[in-house]
Parts: structure tokens; sequence; C-alpha cells
């Protein structure tokens, strides 16, 4: 599309988004076409239509969608950007899936700084790359100041899955083991100490990642061996493993001492009275693995460098209340509990 | 972590253990409560009573201030709140906190009225400083720990001439506290279940010193340790009760003496009597009214004072008939058996206070107790 006419440059340094942005009229093209389409260039985005057409190949395809709220918008580790493009990359990744395409719609605020923009298109225009995926459609809508907290962003993922893989959370069995790829609550940590009444140094940074080509190794590895994978997000841990439970209709056995936590989470959830297990990710995964492949996938996570510290942390028992309990390092027991209440509103 | 993992040692404990394992004699039970919500969840947290000969029961105890306030204060709150001029500043474990007719803080912020959760007094201040022109109010609540806090959040707002900065009052008192449970009929004449001795609190200790415990294990034949929060401090404590027990003795003694004297924190102390003075009774959830346990900002300090500010006054709520906190919070019950919970009373939707908090009784029995319902004992 050629904008005709003189139009006054986008000011990426110093200008800001008003209602004109989401109008529909020229301004927006020029946002779109100056902002967003630098920032995730690709031949679809480059037709200029109002959704995109891709081939598809025999087979099963996935698709997801998710929004994210995050405050703040900038955070050690990432921006909302680079974590709505990891996000949604890891909840079709957790199929078992390759992800291949992404959409992303952009609720802004009136107000809102060219730069910071540019910034988090940025980010997720790199992030997409890096992870061979494309952002092949997206919305742009603007509100009135005071009508939504700076930005927000959806993002919709489409992915293929491999033939024989059907992972779902119904499918853990009795004796399946538990499976980390990593240390537990970075992302909330470094969500936290950038909150202002909460503010404190820290040198840990969120772990958001694209987890796809660590679940491919595991696949190779594991096949359908891997009965559930989930990323867990809000709830931590303790969320992901009470769903499976629930859904498998099982109990799981923790060993605390086991579960990989960086002592600089551990310190500070100690401070605030948190406990790592309800803490947020964004680029671990659990994975529930038939025992007789758990250590072939264990070795194969940590020969890949998103899963370095991954461990084997329990096991899946046959418990008809769906409990999740847990060997404390003391050697005494105890439930792991969904957490209640609002530990921290809008980490991701 | 250094400072917490000491205190946090396997081997150590398993020691600890096998001590109180050889002191217990067979011939009699024990039964400890533990006052305060710290203590409980080290207690659940770390699955201590699975470290405890079967005869020796941990009691969980009133010590945790949103378990313990009625729901006519949080009812209050709302009546407050509900003033388009006030902001309240609130701990966040306060937001579900049950008022009356399911009423509670989250619900009324979800209907419009302007509540933050904070993280300390400096937040409230903060506010106060931003919003000169609206009503900042603090609910301050807590034991003796977080009063000298709010002590120095109102000297603060005096030199800093904060007039939109006032202080809902809600600090209660511990030795108040424990002298209700012990003068309670139940317990006294042990139709009920004794109570064998206390574990004190670990933080109020630290600033009213172990001092004020001394007439109560006097005039009730009772032993207090005061102890630390950490899994030891807990353990450590059991094992000098026992002792005290089997010895006839009713002493306060003082496990958690790396932080904790006789005296306790003279200036914290001070600041507290300069600003606060003695209810004549304050309502507790559980307890019921409780003579010289609760505290009010003094005549002087008015003005910080949200109750005369906005002409607020007390009101009484009935609890819910069938929850057994009261019993609960006296160690006369336990959580499982009362008919409401893990039923309707559970930590989502909380009816008694014992579930409101994650210090509370039932809601560490709920999250981390419920598997001891199950006979499998841990014996590596």
């Amino acid at each position: 599309m050629s904008v005709k006419g003189y139009q006054r440059k986008l000011d990426l340094e110093n200008g800001r988004v008003d209602l004109s942005h989401g109008s529909g009229g020229r301004a927006m093209a020029q946002l779109i076409s100056g902002l967003f389409h630098q920032a995730f260039g690709n031949e679809w985005l480059a037709r200029y239509n109002d959704q995109s057409a891709f081939d598809v190949t025999a087979g099963r395809m996935v698709m997801t969608t998710d929004g994210y709220v995050v405050s703040p918008l900038f955070f050690p580790g990432g921006n909302i950007g680079s974590l709505a493009v990891h996000g949604t990359i890891n909840d079709v990744a957790m199929s078992g899936a390759r992800p291949l395409y992404l959409s992303a719609s952009f609720i802004i605020e009136e107000g809102f700084p060219f730069s910071d923009l540019k910034v988090i298109a940025d980010s997720m225009g790199s992030a997409a790359r890096s992870a061979g995926v494309h952002i092949i459609t997206g919305d742009t809508k603007v509100v009135e100041r005071g009508k939504a907290d700076g930005l927000f962003i959806s993002t919709t993922g489409i992915g293929i899955v491999a033939d024989g893989l059907d992972l779902s959370a119904d499918k853990a069995r009795v004796g399946d083991r538990v499976l980390v790829s990593g240390s537990l609550g970075d992302h909330g940590v470094a969500i936290m100490s950038k909150r202002q009444n909460l503010a404190f140094q820290t040198e840990v940074g969120s772990d958001s990642a694209a987890l796809h080509n660590l679940v491919a190794v595991m696949v190779a590895a594991g096949g359908s061996g891997i009965r559930v994978m989930r990323d867990p997000t809000r709830g931590g841990l303790a969320a992901t493993l009470n769903e499976i439970a629930h859904q498998s209709e099982l109990g799981f056995r923790l060993h605390e001492a086991s579960i990989p936590v960086k002592p600089a989470v551990a310190a500070t959830c100690e401070l605030l009275g948190l406990d790592p297990i309800h803490v947020a990710n964004e680029g671990k995964l659990v994975a529930i693995v038939a025992p007789d492949l758990a250590d072939a996938v264990l070795a194969a996570m940590k020969a890949h460098p998103l899963g370095s510290d991954a461990a084997d942390i329990g096991e899946a028992v046959a418990d008809n209340r769906k409990f999740v309990q847990m060997a404390t390092g003391f050697g005494g027991r105890r439930i792991v509990d969904w957490l209640w209440g609002e530990q921290l509103p809008r980490i991701c | 972590m250094k400072y917490a993992d000491e205190f946090r040692n396997k081997a150590i404990a398993q020691g600890i253990a096998r001590a109180i394992g050889a002191e217990v004699s067979s011939q009699r039970a024990y039964r400890f409560m533990e006052f305060c919500g710290g203590h409980t969840h080290a207690i659940s947290r770390y699955g201590l009573e699975d470290l405890l000969p079967a005869n020796v029961r941990m009691i969980h105890g009133p010590g945790c201030p949103v378990c313990v306030l009625p729901a006519s204060r949080i009812d209050m709150a709302i009546r407050l709140v509900d003033r388009p001029e006030v902001t309240l500043c609130v701990y966040g474990d306060l937001m579900r906190a049950p008022g009356s007719q399911g009423q509670s803080l989250l619900r009324a912020k979800a209907l419009g009225a302007d509540i933050r959760m904070v993280y300390s007094t400096l937040d409230a201040i903060r506010l106060a400083e931003q919003a000169p022109s609206r009503e900042v109010v603090f609910f301050a609540i807590g034991f003796e720990t977080t009063t000298p806090p709010t002590a120095v959040m109102i000297r603060i707002a005096e030199k800093k001439r904060l007039k939109g900065l006032s202080v809902f009052c809600n600090h209660v008192l511990t030795p108040s506290a424990m002298h209700s449970i012990l003068e309670n009929p139940k317990i006294r004449d042990t139709g009920g279940v004794p109570i064998n001795g206390f574990i004190g609190p670990a933080h109020v200790s630290t600033i009213i010193g172990t001092q004020p415990y001394e007439p109560l294990a006097e005039q009730f034949g009772k032993p207090i340790v005061i102890a630390g929060f950490e899994p030891l401090d807990v353990l450590q404590a059991i094992l000098m009760l026992v002792r005290q027990v089997n010895e006839d003795r009713y002493q306060v003694e003082n496990q958690y003496s790396r932080v904790v004297t006789r005296e306790g924190n003279r200036r914290a102390k001070d600041e507290v009597s300069q600003i606060f003075e003695l209810r004549a009774q304050f309502e507790w959830r559980g307890l019921g009214l409780v003579p010289n346990s609760g505290l009010k900002l003094k005549p002087a300090y008015a003005q910080f004072d949200a109750e005369t500010r906005f002409a607020i006054h007390d009101l009484r709520v009935a609890d819910n008939p069938a929850c057994e906190c009261c019993a609960i919070l006296r160690g006369a019950k336990r959580p499982v058996d009362c008919k409401l919970f893990g039923t309707v009373c559970t930590p989502e939707t909380p009816i008694g206070s014992c579930m409101v908090s994650s210090e509370g009784a039932c809601a560490a029995y709920w999250t981390y107790g419920r598997v001891r319902d199950e006979p499998l004992r841990q014996t590596s």
C-alpha cells in the first residue's frame, strides 16, 4: 500500500500514540507500516491484507491464544513483547507441536510513547525470528487515556504436531516421573523486583524463552512416552501439577530437595513469604514421562541449553483424592495445594 | 540461604526429635498450643508433626491477626471505604477476610471502592503524599510486632503535616488473648482439652520481651517457651516444654534468645505507649469480647484516628453458628471436627477466621495437613 499525499513522519523518539492511530485512517496505516511491519517484516505482512493465507501440510494442527497484561511492561530479562511471543509459542509447543505462525493484537492506551512501542515491537520481532515463527496478522486498537494500563497484547499461535503424538493433561499414569526443565520462580521474582511498592535489588531476570526446540529434543528422545507437558506460568509448579492430578485422576509425590530453585529466588521468596513452587515461570516446562523413558528424556533436556538444570522431582502415584504431596527437606510431608487468592496480579 | 538453612537442618531436627521421643513419658499426653500463626506455618510447612511422638499434640492458637479480626471490623472498614473520599490501604491477606453476609474488602473493591493493597505503612504515607485531596486510611492490624510501625507512621504524618492520613486501628495484645484462653472455663476446668504448655510468640516477644508472660505462667501453672519461627526453633521449644511438664515446672523460658530479651525493645514500647492506649475491650473472632486486649489512639492523636474522624461506631455481628473457630482457636476442637471444614469453608471461600489467612489453623491444615489422615509415617 502506498500512502499518498503529505504525511508527517512517525516521530519514533518523542511521539506518542493518539486516538487517530486506532481510527482506521492514514495515521493507523502509518503506525502499522512504519512500526509493526518494520519490526515483524515478512512476506505475509507485506501483502497488507486483513488476514494471511498459508499452506498446511497433512496432519494435526494446534492453536492457542493468550492475553498479556504484565505490569510493569519492561522487566529484567524481557518485556511484554518478548513475553507475548514466548508465552504463546510455549503454549503451542506443550502439545509437542512445532509452532509456525502467530497473530498479534495490540490494545494501546492513548499517550503511549512510540519509542516504548518500538522497543516492544522490535523485541517481538526478534523473539519470533529467533524462534523461527512468523507474526503474519495483527490488529491495533487505541483506547482513551485511563482505559488501559499502557499496552495490552493478545497473541494467537498455530503449530503442527507430529503423527503419533497426543499429549494431554489427562494422560499421566501411576508411576510416571515428573521432570522440570530448570530452576523455578525466576519470572515472578523478576517482576516483583520491579513493582513500585515492592522494589528490591536482585540479579534474577525473567526466564522468558521459547521452549519449542527443547520440546523437539525431548520428543525425539521420549516420543509418546511423554504423556503431558505444561509450562508452569501463573500459580507455578503447584498449580500445574494440581491441574494434571485432577485431569489424570491421580496424585503426585515430590521431593522438595530435588526441586531446582536459585538461591536468590529462594531468598526473595523467604523475605516475601512466598513459596517458589507457587511463583510464575515463563521459560520452564513440566513433563510427565513414562518411567522407562524418563532418564533418556532427562538426559536430552540436560544436553539442551534451556534444560541444563533439568531435574526429576517426583512421581505420579495412585490417589483418589488427587493430592500433590511433597516430602519436605526436613523429613516431614506436606500437601502442595493450588495457591488461593492472588499472589501477585498481572504477572504475565 | 545463610541464617535460614542453619535452622532447617534435617540431621539436627532428627536429633531433637529423638531427644523428645526419649523424654516423653508414654503414660501421659502432652498438648501444647503454639500461639502464633508463624509457628503453625512452620509446623505445617516442614511437616514437624511427623517427627513428634503420637502423644505430643500441637494445638493451633489464635495468633494470626487476620484470623481473629471479627466480621464487625471488616464491616466497619467497608463502611469507611464506602465514603467516596476515602482510599483504604490494607495488607493483601485482609482482602478475603469475611465480613457479615458474604461481604469482604475484595468484593467491595470490585464494586468500586478505592482499596489499595500495600506492603508497609510507608506505602500509605506515599499515597497520602501523592493524593493530598484524598482521605487515606491505613487499616492497621496485628499484634505487638506491627504496632510500632503504625506508631512511626503517625509520627511521620504529624511531622509532614499529612492532613489526609489516618489509621483504622485494630492492634491487639497477645498476653490478654492468652489470658482469655486460659480463663475459659472449658480449659480451666479441663472439661475441654487441657493445654499443658504454650510455645510463646517469636516476633511479638522481640518487642514486649518475655516478662509479660511471667504472671500468666505463674497464675495458671502453665510453662511457656518463647520460640523462633524456624523449624528447629519449634522442635527445641517442644523439647523444653516436655522437660518442664515432666519436672512439674511452669516457667517462662526463652528459646529465641538470639533475638528476644526479658525487657524487649524499650524504644518501640515507648513509642507505642506515647501514641496508643488500651481499649476497655476488643472483639476477637473466636474469643468474643476480651477485656484490655486492643489498642486505640490516645485523644491527643484523635485527628489520626479514622474511627473518630469518620464517626464509625462499633458494630456487632454474629458469627456463623456452625463455625467451630471458637473451639479450634481455644484448642478444644481440631479443624476436621468442624462440619464446615473443607465443605463450604475452604481457603477460596472462608467462613471462619481460621480459614482466612494461610497462618490460620484451618487453612494451614487444609494446605499442608490433610495427608496426616493417612497412617503413613516417614521413617527415613
